[in-house]
């Protein structure tokens, strides 16, 4: 196990160089920022070039790579265009991110894995039926769709919450985006769990429970759900990642300054210490819930080892 | 925050039972001079400072918590002596200026003449990378303190000079008779020492001469400004202080306007415009702003710039059908343009309604025949230019594409061809890359006629973007700003103008509104020429 985290880990160092380099090729491609700075008028040139120097971008891009990927590791991610350091951006951007997320896991788990139980359980009903129609327009709608809509209804017509998030964001403001945007993912999780368990309930250890004579919650629970949640696990794994650095959309509705706000903003300024710090701390917490996805299948199936 | 509200709401109750007058707005309005509003804003580009911030969200806060020599009236747009006592000329280049006794910082510093040099000299110093360095390029020494290249061989402008504790002189290296009404833009304000000597601190909490003080500042989420109570001059706020709320989209802080969570918002977006007067009646506003859209040309690339191209450049303009254009996209929230300045100038500012004339008016067939007469589209066909990150580019240049097509009888005359960011499409004009006509918008710094015509279509002028020249324009304009008399003045830039309009350097398209919608709770809310609210005027019951 430990030898297995340590090889994951080793692993890990390549992937993580490689995406850092192609969103640092990526943004760049994308041309000269310090155009942008000056409004409908040309940079005038002593300045432009001084504004160049100050963030390295004179230099040649394989250069700035390697400057930029030594700064990160002692920390220092570098400086935004209006003069905030990344870190301090990072620092109010990924805690508001990670409430936003952690309620958008929430509804996934708890009422996706309930849902798909459900249904499961009562394949070819009219529950199953109904359910599975209403995931399919969940997942046919478009996010912001569902988002505005939400908004209007909730916020303005009704007037049960704020159509936007305060700047402190706090857990209860982000209960209707969190839901947004886990609304789609949801619904797979509900699917996902549904096979599963349809596919799971006539396999032969649960005849052997049920024949044992346990009872039903047991054996729903302890052998069904257990044994069906290993492709629906993997799904929220990565789904922490794509949640995080997906939210662009739902912050905007929602007005939430988290880190698809900042990612969105870096675009458009075509601010590249901001994309590539945002972007690296991504690719982490992707390669990391990655490595807790696998590590978790061992917990759930003890026929899986790790060596 | 509500809850704050609510307690100086309280307070106010109390102190109108003492005093009647106390709490009311000035003449007889329902204000409570102790509430607070709150307001979108978006997070500024640039730091903070005065001569660092050329967009309108920095430009908005700079507004409410300084005030410089000169001040523009925010319903005409006139020049008006702030903090200026006097400025002398006798040969409009060297100036001497007194700056009124009585001013302070909002942390008691006096502001002298030295707050003013010493914020002018750090403002042109290339060291401190200022954005809007080339406002002091008139000032003798710029050259010095600013080179194109190189090393900077001096730390101040020479041709700034403290005379006295209020006063000082400032020699410009041409004449500019105007120069005195450019001292109204940000860039000019003054700054306190605490600027210079923590800097750091400063940006992070700006103090500065205004109506207003900064009370916190988040950055990218959240500013709160308060009535500052000892502000000595006669603009004083008449509310309480204004809370403003960065929005990333401009739809979502409407909707938190609907939905009462939000008091003003300062642009109502283009696809609410359908809605605006059923969802606020009359808390609408929707008034000219010193902005005028157009599209320029390439005139590096030969096809543009040769004999008989001004023909088919006129042409193109005449098959634009702009009224058609601003009802439909705009809901006549924009005007067609009729001359290449803008109607907050007003007629003795300089805007001459139809001074375009018939080469701005929708006549597809005089369209053709002109651009036939001279040769044609380069290669049969033209290409606009535009970023599509912003301000609903796409569906106007789609409108204006169509409208010549129509125009032509040739469904492939016009594509569109937009560009990802502002930045890149900054970078393809810099670099001359422009295939054909391009987006170019502007927004005055100040309300001259001079401000519209010389950044933009002065040979190597900063705004010059499709590179147009032309020596009997330059003429006129050296002519007009050597000129003490204005309205002679105003006159030489008309005739430059009209320069502009025989050789078509750029087509006018459209003058653009500012637009405003406000909560029940606010009153007196305007717009000035820049289009920004007048906070400080704004009543909050």
């Amino acid at each position: 196990m430990g030898r297995y985290v340590v090889r994951r880990l080793l692993q890990m160092i390549p992937v993580f160089v490689g995406a850092t380099l192609l969103i640092f090729l990526m943004v760049n491609v994308m041309g000269d920022p310090i155009a942008g700075l000056c409004g409908e008028r040309q940079c005038d040139p002593a300045t432009a070039a001084r504004l160049e120097r100050e963030f390295g971008l004179d230099e040649p891009v394989w250069q700035q790579y390697l400057t930029y990927m030594g700064n990160v590791f002692t920390g220092d991610f570098g400086t935004a265009f209006n003069g905030q350091e990344v870190t301090e951006l990072m620092s109010t951007a990924f805690p508001v991110t990670i409430r936003l997320t952690l309620i958008a896991i929430l509804f996934e788990i708890v009422i996706g894995v309930a849902l798909g139980v459900v249904t499961g359980l009562r394949r070819g009903r009219p529950v199953d039926t109904g359910v599975l129609l209403i995931t399919l327009v969940v997942i046919s709608v478009p996010t912001f769709v569902t988002g505005l809509l939400l908004q209007l209804l909730l916020g303005v017509k009704w007037g049960w919450i704020r159509p936007s998030v305060s700047s402190e964001a706090t857990f209860d403001e982000l209960v209707l985006p969190g839901l947004v945007l886990a609304s789609v993912s949801l619904a797979y999780v509900t699917r996902l769990t549904r096979t599963s368990i349809a596919e799971n309930r006539r396999s032969d250890y649960v005849r052997t429970a049920v024949a044992k004579g346990l009872p039903r919650h047991r054996v729903v629970v302890r052998h069904l759900l257990r044994n069906s949640l290993i492709p629906v696990v993997t799904f929220i794994g990565a789904d922490i990642g794509f949640l995080m650095g997906g939210a662009i959309v739902t912050e905007r509705i929602f007005n939430i300054h988290g880190v698809g706000y900042q990612l969105y903003q870096g675009i458009l300024r075509q601010n590249t210490q901001t994309v590539v710090g945002f972007v690296t701390v991504l690719v982490l917490v992707f390669l990391v819930a990655n490595l807790v996805v696998d590590l978790l299948y061992a917990v759930l199936d003890p026929r899986i080892r790790y060596a | 925050m509500r809850g704050a509200t609510h307690a100086r709401w309280a307070a106010c109750a109390m102190a109108v039972a003492l005093a009647a007058t106390a709490c009311g707005g000035g003449d007889g309005g329902s204000g409570d001079a102790g509430a607070v509003l709150s307001a979108s804003w978006g997070d500024p580009q640039n730091p903070l400072e005065p001569a660092n911030t050329n967009e309108v969200q920095g430009g908005k806060v700079l507004d409410m918590i300084f005030r410089g020599l000169k001040r523009y009236h925010p319903e005409t747009g006139e020049a008006q002596d702030m903090l200026a006592e006097k400025i002398e000329t006798s040969d409009s280049q060297n100036f001497t200026i007194t700056v009124k006794d009585g001013w302070t910082f909002s942390n008691g510093e006096k502001v002298t003449a030295q707050s003013f040099v010493d914020a002018w000299n750090y403002g042109a110093s290339l060291r401190n990378n200022q954005r809007n360095s080339y406002f002091f390029g008139y000032i003798q020494g710029y050259d010095e303190v600013h080179p194109e290249e190189g090393e900077q061989t001096a730390d101040t402008l020479s041709g700034l000079k403290v005379t006295g504790e209020r006063t000082f002189t400032v020699a410009l290296t041409q004449k500019f008779s105007t120069f005195p009404d450019t001292l109204g833009y940000n860039a000019f304000a003054p700054l306190p020492r605490a600027f210079f000597d923590d800097h750091d601190a400063w940006v992070k909490k700006p103090v500065g001469n205004g109506p207003y003080l900064v009370d916190s500042y988040t950055r990218g989420s959240q500013m709160s400004l308060r009535t500052w109570d000892d502000y000595p001059g006669p603009d004083k706020a008449q509310n309480g202080g204004v809370d403003l709320k960065v929005y990333t989209d401009n739809n979502t802080a409407y909707t938190d306007l609907l939905a009462g969570n939000l008091d003003l918002v300062d642009d109502v977006p283009a696809a609410q415009l359908r809605n605006v007067r059923d969802d606020l009646g009359d808390r609408y506003l929707n008034t000219p702003a010193g902005i005028i859209q157009t599209l320029a040309f390439p005139f590096y690339d030969e096809d543009w710039n040769k004999a008989g191209s001004e023909k088919v450049r006129t042409g193109l303009s005449m098959a634009i059908d702009r009224k058609q254009i601003t009802d439909t996209i705009f809901q006549k929230t924009r005007t067609p343009a009729t001359d290449w300045t803008s109607p907050v100038l007003g007629e003795d500012g300089g805007f001459q309604d139809g001074l375009c004339g018939k080469a701005c008016e929708y006549d597809p067939d005089g369209a053709k025949k002109l651009i036939e007469e001279g040769g044609g589209l380069p290669g049969g066909k033209v290409t606009i230019t535009f970023n599509a990150d912003t301000g609903s580019h796409r569906e106007w240049v789609n409108a204006v594409c169509n409208s010549i097509n129509n125009a032509l009888d040739n469904e492939r005359a016009c594509t569109a061809n937009p560009v990802g960011t502002f930045a890149d499409f900054r970078n393809e004009i810099t670099d001359r890359k422009m295939p054909g006509p391009f987006r170019a918008g502007w927004q005055m710094d100040y309300p001259l006629i001079q401000n519209f015509l010389q950044p933009l279509y002065y040979t190597d002028a900063s705004s010059n973007d499709g590179k147009w020249s032309n020596q009997e324009f330059d003429d006129l304009v050296d002519r007009a700003n050597q000129e003490t008399d204005t309205a002679k003045a105003i006159g030489l830039f008309q005739q430059a103008e009209e320069v502009v309009r025989d050789n078509m350097a750029a087509i006018p398209l459209w003058y653009q509104n500012g637009s405003a919608g406000w909560s029940e709770r606010l009153s007196d809310v305007k717009l000035n020429p820049f289009s920004v609210p007048v906070y400080d005027q704004i009543k909050v019951s």
